[in-house]
């Protein structure tokens, strides 16, 4: 039985973050990933990652942004601590050799974006995630005392009989071989859920697996219906096309030519906070305004094109290669689409969830930072701060307590689930059916725009799908990267992400950051200020509410 | 909708049965990926094929293979232009795992057992000297925008696939690792680059075991050049640090260039001596140890001879172009300037073409 002080699931950046700050406190770290670390999603972030690095900036500044951009759902004892960490956690990045954007003087320069007061997102070119993330990774090879499971899929976190955190059962995917872990603590950082909605512009690995294995063991998850609608997607396949576009001064135009920003955000127009800029297009499509194929466009040719080659490069490749476009030289037409989870597992500012020994950081948590809505470049600078934060307290949590010895009954359990799975006989629904029937549900009932009959009928469905889902059977019975077999696994988990997203969004009965419920179209502070939690008690969803911890920023009325 | 065949390369390594072609047929729209045409198979008809993915958008460099046998992304690439180079007869788009690279399953190779392994070899961390500042390191913004190239590697393996010399030597370092050893030997903030390049120079694996075949280039989906990053390092350990290789690297590289300033060409009977030794072999200006290397090449030049590749004029008398002068003064030209510019394709300029803007944009700033 492998045993570590600290068991990292996930390998993006806040587990690769978490796994080098607990190795710096001499603890045995074992990081677990179902993919090579550096296959995970956080390459995808394009833009940037926020910090009030500059002299003339201020973390306050930052911090209020963060605030604000959250529609005042963000917990802001823990924004505080991000924005004050986030300069020396630029600064530790770039000392290991992140390539950094320069100015002419050599040093670090900036580029703005959404809903941020001040120029403060700090990049590489465009592939500052994808550069952070290899980063670290030359960091993981350095340290080889970090022990790496590469392609290893985590099917259940273990408790021990006091309910505390033991460990997790695993299948090397590689040879189908299932391993019990045994860990005094375990850091979940196997990011969002993005897949249960298609389109997405989420890798295929983003099906919420951390999540509903801390859902299902009793933790409490927060903020689930805060689900973050991209301004800039492709139509279609929803690829992604940076927030560092609008940054560098790209517009947004509808099918009539008209820059619409002006009449929803007049003050930060294209660049005002994501929920904003995507409700302004959604309503511009559902009115008419926009082109046949559901779509507004985005013109970067604004931008010099040496600047566009330098700084946007990757999104000239997109264009070109997934929509046939040059950006450089025409508008590309884009739409809202499915992006982040602000919500999660429900942590305290060092990643602790209420499952003790259980940790967690990255888009699979909730602090809450981003609250309602998350601006853009701050999940970087999320699975950073929270990542180390999580990775030195579960370090100095396993200092304190002895190894678990969590019983073989729990592989076993797992063993026989996933015998159950591979022996099945077909007779109900192929996987990918089901997924997406479960995909357009989502993106049609709980999007921009929500209403309580379309989040009623989302939930039926939700739930059909879950019975349908005990019954799916696999073309693959072999052991050797059964990928089938996964396919199955994360089904079950993404329906779990499903159902609480949809129960949350029913619950709340006003329209907060990312969440508009079209007839509760007001904010509503008086009765919805707080978090709203689920969490599975004898099996089923129960929900429950958790106040919103205010330091120094009383809500206001919030305008762009 | 058209009609695609994509012909699968299958292996079962639980089955005791050798690897075999399987043939399926989808209905998707052109522009889709051939990544898309072959998920739509494994949801609708066989769950059991193996192959790696995720991010569908060129970044996470999971679903390399070899597409009508070029490797590239299958995301990347869509089946209208894999349909337009279908690799088999019927039409069919064949597709099959990676080369030089052992199968794991289906289209599943063991990158580890390879790729990560050279990765590892080239010591694919920064090494900056001392503590570092309190603040950033200060260094030109063109020396970040330079290794930006190197940097936008994601480590899909098709230039391993690719390369050429690594079928002939598998311990080549490879055109991956190399490009990932000029990131950091282009990063100003990195101490080590001598030794970094002495190490990559003397190993008989290393810089000079590329031969210039260009293909990982041709593959790379993100236009990291490998190649180009190779050559680099070349020009480094040659120019900036003067290091004389066991490979004779520097020795050959100086040799062809001093040839092609006296004859306008190449004098390929005056390269081997001038390669291994100090100067022309006629005036005894070869080194001793280098003689024994001439003997060994003696047969290869005397089959040259006896098939009539060269004849003995033409190996002892080479002509000189008529306008040689030509050649010295663009020589001149460039041995007189302060700093080596270099072209990097990595910028595009207003114009638009890479080639125009030589003069204005090089990677000038990495120079120090």
């Amino acid at each position: 039985m492998p045993q570590h002080d600290v068991l990292v699931i996930g390998a993006g950046l806040a587990g690769q973050r978490a796994a080098l700050a607990a190795a710096e406190e001499g603890v045995s770290v074992g990081i677990i990933s179902k993919v090579h670390p550096v296959r995970s999603h956080s390459n995808a972030a394009q833009g940037g990652i926020n910090a009030a690095l500059d002299p003339e900036d201020s973390w306050e500044s930052h911090a209020f942004d963060t605030v604000k951009g959250s529609d005042y759902l963000g917990d802001q004892d823990a924004i505080e601590i991000m924005c004050r960490e986030a300069p020396q956690e630029v600064l530790d990045l770039e000392h290991l050799g992140v390539t950094f954007h320069r100015n002419e003087e050599g040093r670090l320069g900036t580029r703005a974006f959404g809903g941020a007061s001040a120029a403060r997102t700090y990049y590489v070119a465009d592939i500052t995630g994808q550069a952070i993330l290899h980063v670290l990774y030359e960091q993981l090879m350095k340290h080889s005392q970090v022990y790496r499971y590469e392609e290893w899929f985590t099917t259940a976190i273990v408790l021990d009989e006091s309910g505390a955190c033991a460990g997790a059962v695993t299948r090397n995917i590689r040879d189908g071989s299932m391993e019990l872990f045994s860990a005094k603590t375990v850091i979940l950082a196997c990011g969002g859920n993005g897949q249960i909605y298609n389109p997405t512009t989420n890798a295929l690995i983003c099906t919420g697996d951390g999540i509903a294995m801390a859902y299902r063991v009793g933790a409490p998850l927060m903020d689930m219906e805060m689900v973050q609608y991209h301004p800039t997607t492709l139509a279609g396949n929803g690829l992604l096309i940076t927030e560092g576009a609008r940054g560098e001064g790209a517009h947004l135009y509808n099918a009539k030519g008209e820059r619409f920003m002006e009449r929803y955000a007049p003050n930060k127009l294209e660049l005002a906070s994501r929920d904003v800029v995507s409700r302004a297009e959604q309503t511009e499509i559902d009115e008419g305004r926009g082109f046949p194929d559901g779509t507004i466009s985005l013109d970067i040719t604004v931008v010099p094109r040496k600047r566009i080659h330098e700084a946007l490069r990757e999104i000239v490749n997109v264009g070109r290669d997934f929509a046939g476009v040059d950006i450089t030289r025409a508008p590309i037409h884009v739409k809202p689409g499915n992006h982040y989870v602000m919500g999660g597992i429900k942590t305290d500012s060092d990643g602790a969830t209420t499952v003790p020994g259980l940790y967690a950081a990255g888009e699979v948590a909730c602090v809450s930072v981003h609250g309602g809505n998350r601006l853009g470049a701050n999940s970087l600078l999320d699975t950073l701060v929270f990542g180390r934060r999580a990775g030195r307290h579960a370090a100095s949590r396993s200092h304190e307590i002895a190894m678990p010895h969590p019983s073989g009954a729990h592989l076993a359990e797992e063993e026989r689930m996933v015998a159950a799975v591979v022996g099945r006989e077909r007779g109900g629904r192929r996987v990918s059916e089901i997924k997406a029937e479960l995909g357009r549900t989502m993106d049609k009932h709980v999007a921009v725009f929500r209403d309580r009959d379309g989040l009623r009928r989302a939930l039926r469905i939700v739930r059909r799908l879950k019975e349908q889902a005990t019954t799916v059977a696999i073309d693959d019975k072999g052991t050797i990267f059964n990928q089938d077999l996964l396919g199955a696994l994360e089904l079950g988990f993404m329906l779990d992400n499903a159902e609480c997203v949809v129960l949350s969004a029913l619950e709340r009965k006003e329209s907060r950051g990312a969440h508009y419920r079209t007839d509760f179209p007001e904010r509503d502070d008086e009765a919805w200020l707080k978090h709203i939690e689920v969490a599975r008690i004898g099996g089923d969803p129960v929900i429950s509410y958790s106040g919103v911890t205010m330091t120094r920023w009383e809500p206001q009325e919030r305008r762009y | 909708m058209p009609d695609y065949t994509l012909k699968i390369r299958r292996y079962d390594p639980e089955s005791s049965g050798p690897a075999y072609w399987q043939d399926f047929d989808v209905d998707l729209p052109p522009e889709r990926s051939v990544l898309d045409g072959i998920l739509k198979v494994k949801n609708e008809n066989d769950g059991s094929i193996g192959i790696r993915c995720s991010c569908q958008a060129a970044i996470c460099g999971s679903c390399a293979v070899k597409i009508n046998g070029v490797s590239a992304l299958a995301c990347n690439t869509k089946l209208s232009e894999a349909s337009a180079h279908a690799g088999a007869v019927d039409g069919a788009i064949v597709v099959e795992p990676m080369g030089n690279m052992p199968v794991l399953k289906d289209l599943i190779v063991d990158m580890d057992a390879v790729h990560w392994k050279k990765i590892q070899r080239v010591v694919p961390w920064l090494l900056p000297e001392g503590d570092p500042p309190e603040r950033e390191y200060v260094v030109p913004a063109e020396a970040m925008i330079d290794v930006t190239q190197a940097m936008a590697c994601i480590q899909c393996g098709a230039c391993v696939s690719a390369c050429l010399s690594l079928e002939v030597d598998p311990d080549f370092i490879g055109p991956a690792a190399l490009a990932k050893a000029y990131r950091f030997v282009g990063d100003p903030r990195d101490s080590h680059s001598e030794a970094r390049l002495r190490d990559l120079a003397e190993d008989p694996h290393g810089i000079y075991d590329c031969t210039h075949c260009f293909a990982c280039i041709e593959v790379c989906p993100k236009g990291v050049a490998p190649m180009d990053q190779i050559m680099r390092l070349r020009r480094r350990a040659t120019g900036d640090y003067e290091i004389k290789d066991a490979n004779n690297g520097y020795g050959h590289e100086h040799g062809f260039v001093k040839i092609v300033e006296r004859w306008g060409t190449l004098h390929e009977a005056q390269l081997l001596p001038r390669s291994f030794g100090e100067g022309s072999l006629v005036k005894g200006q070869t080194k001793p140890a280098a003689v024994m290397q001439l003997i060994q090449a003696l047969p290869t030049a005397l089959r040259g001879l006896r098939r009539r590749k060269v004849t003995l004029r033409k190996a002892l008398f080479h002509p000189k172009l008529p306008d040689q002068k030509q050649v010295r003064r663009i020589f001149r030209e460039i041995e007189t300037k302060e700093e080596r510019l270099e072209l990097n394709l990595y910028f595009v300029d207003e114009g638009g073409g890479a080639a125009e803007k030589e003069p204005a944009m090089g990677d000038a700033g990495a120079e120090r």
